[in-house]
């Protein structure tokens, strides 16, 4: 298994990824409770990029709606943990399912219909943002203000309630985090992940070599639905609270894309590495901005730092870094 | 494998009023190679995607081995043997030259390690295994045309459609495919209808030719026979010229 995960990575490539391993690892003794909690959101911002990648960077489906998959995701385990203590280890399956559901009726209606490119992209947006306003008005779900999982803060870590300590979160987001990056991995070795990139290169080409788009298209939607709500599902009980008008927001589907773009879209590197770079970067700009009074600097130099990155690095960091640490392959070719 | 036998029977296409192609019938005996040559906007391209399902006849039949290929997809046509290549090379520029041919040879191979090897010796057959780690983006026009009918037939077609393959090759090229086909067509047994504009590959490929003008077939036999029929040279050279 792990042989055919590491596959044709080179030695260079093996102790580069071991070492950031031992790091992960070892980061919560290490760390305080605020560099902790970065982390943590790093990690579940690579694990949410890398769910994203698997549509756009893969499929060369733009979505720009995600969020509603990781609504759907918190909003399913949570609704089903309040109302009925049903523990999430069980929920993350209908949630999954759900969002699986929705993924395949925003599928079948775009690629029944021939919705491509920038269109398809607004119809993930006016479904996400379909899906907000109906949750605004669920008052089973709390409607507008919220939905709220009792805190109840233990000392004996809880895998099935999703209660413990924040090392016990760290680890989980790692745990989603290196699960996602293997089944990318898998993907891309097999004839699946053939297929996507043979569409996401020609559409046309792809189906006259044999490949049915249609349901190779289906299969990324679903997939990567499904694993982005489970990144929902940790959001909810992380977090604690869930509000439409945040967790469906467009903003939310901006900030997961931006890790694998600024990292390197369709790598498998790239999600990771931009999450790293981008949660950490926005924390600072906070700390080194809160005594300043000028609202929306944060704002501003973070989205100067992304320009800068992807006018000097249009093919994002990891490509870049990659090549100067010798473990190039081509791009998109599954790095 | 072994080659099919093409038929087509009466097919018609119109686009907004104008008849692209009209009445067309003619076939491909299995293991044949057969040129269809005629000027530009004959129809000859419209053809190979009413075969290949890119877009459906207003009317008439399409046969391959006696099976209709018609209401297919261009995916479900090439899983019943057909492959084809387009005039305008479509290669997967993103990815390696050995990728966009492992990609084809999943059509049939069981798994990635089987498509591989199979990757690998048709892109030694067409002369581009020194380049397969390159990016297909990066590759000569010359060598892109090679790629596509690497692809094509990596898919394991018992029926290859090629759209002007050597257009845009240097004489010697050329040359270099058309042993390549001979090669194939003598060796897999596959049946070849090629488009083609460079009538020297043509006249040594095809044991049949069909000449289409202004969506019709004026006429449809050996490369000797057709080249001297009086409305080949009128619509090739116009009337006047005829005397």
């Amino acid at each position: 298994m792990i042989g055919r995960l590491l596959g044709e990575a080179g030695t260079r490539a093996r102790i580069a990824l071991g070492l950031a391993a031992l790091v992960l690892l070892a980061a919560p003794a290490m760390v305080d409770d605020y560099l902790l909690t970065v982390l943590t959101q790093s990690l579940f911002f690579a694990y949410l990029g890398q769910s994203w990648n698997v549509m756009m960077g893969f499929a060369g489906l733009l979505s720009l709606g995600h969020a509603m998959f990781v609504g759907l995701g918190a909003y399913v385990a949570g609704a089903l943990f309040v109302h009925f203590g049903l523990p999430p280890v069980i929920g993350l399956f209908p949630a999954m399912a759900l969002a699986a559901l929705v993924g395949a009726a925003i599928g079948f209606l775009g690629f029944r219909f021939s919705i491509q490119g920038v269109y398809f992209a607004l119809l993930t947006i006016a479904f996400a943002e379909f899906i907000r306003i109906l949750f605004d008005h669920f008052t089973w779900v709390g409607g507008s203000s919220g939905l709220f999982i009792p805190v109840d803060n233990r000392t004996v870590n809880d895998l099935v309630h999703l209660r413990g300590t924040p090392e016990m979160f760290y680890y989980l987001a790692l745990g989603l985090s290196v699960a996602a990056l293997a089944l990318s991995r898998l993907l891309l070795a097999g004839r699946l992940g053939h297929r996507w990139l043979a569409i996401r290169e020609d559409q046309e080409a792809a189906q006259a070599l044999g490949i049915d788009v249609f349901r190779a298209k289906m299969a990324a939607v679903v997939l990567s639905a499904a694993m982005t709500s489970l990144g929902g599902v940790f959001y909810a009980f992380y977090f604690n609270n869930m509000f439409p008008e945040q967790i469906f927001n467009i903003n939310l589907s901006i900030e997961l894309l931006l890790g694998p773009i600024i990292g390197g879209l369709g790598t498998l590197i790239g999600p990771i590495l931009g999450a790293f770079v981008l949660t950490p970067l926005s924390e600072l700009l906070s700390a080194l901005t809160e005594r300043h009074a000028l609202i929306g600097i944060k704002h501003f130099v973070y989205g100067l730092c992304v320009v800068l990155i992807v006018v000097f690095l249009p093919g994002g960091l990891w490509p870049w870094i990659a090549r100067r640490l010798g473990l190039d392959r081509p791009p998109g070719d599954g790095t | 494998m072994s080659g099919a036998r093409l038929e087509v029977r009466d097919l018609s296409k119109s686009f907004r009023g104008l008849k692209a192609v009209r009445n067309a019938s003619f076939e491909v005996p299995a293991g044949e190679i057969v040129g269809l040559i005629g000027p530009n906007g004959a129809g000859k391209t419209t053809i190979f995607n009413l075969i290949a399902g890119v877009m459906a006849a207003d009317s008439g039949t399409v046969t391959l081995d006696g099976h209709s290929l018609a209401g297919l997809r261009p995916d479900q046509v090439c899983r019943a043997g057909v492959g084809r290549t387009f005039q305008i090379v479509k290669p997967f520029a993103g990815l390696s030259v050995q990728r966009n041919v492992v990609i084809a040879a999943l059509n049939l191979a069981p798994d990635i390690d089987a498509a591989e090897r199979r990757a690998v010796e048709i892109l030694d057959r067409l002369g581009l295994k020194p380049k397969r780690h390159q990016l297909a983006g990066a590759l000569t026009l010359p060598e892109r045309k090679r790629l596509e009918v690497a692809r094509a037939l990596a898919t394991g077609p018992r029926l290859l459609l090629l759209d002007e393959v050597m257009a845009g090759l240097r004489p010697t090229e050329v040359d270099v495919m058309v042993g390549v086909f001979k090669e194939l067509n003598a060796s897999l047994g596959i049946t070849i209808l090629l488009i083609e504009h460079v009538m020297r590959a043509v006249m040594a490929l095809s044991r049949h030719i069909v000449v289409l003008h202004h969506g019709e077939i004026i006429a449809d036999g050996t490369p000797e026979a057709v080249t001297r029929h009086p409305k080949v040279l009128e619509s090739y050279l116009g009337e006047e010229a005829l005397g």
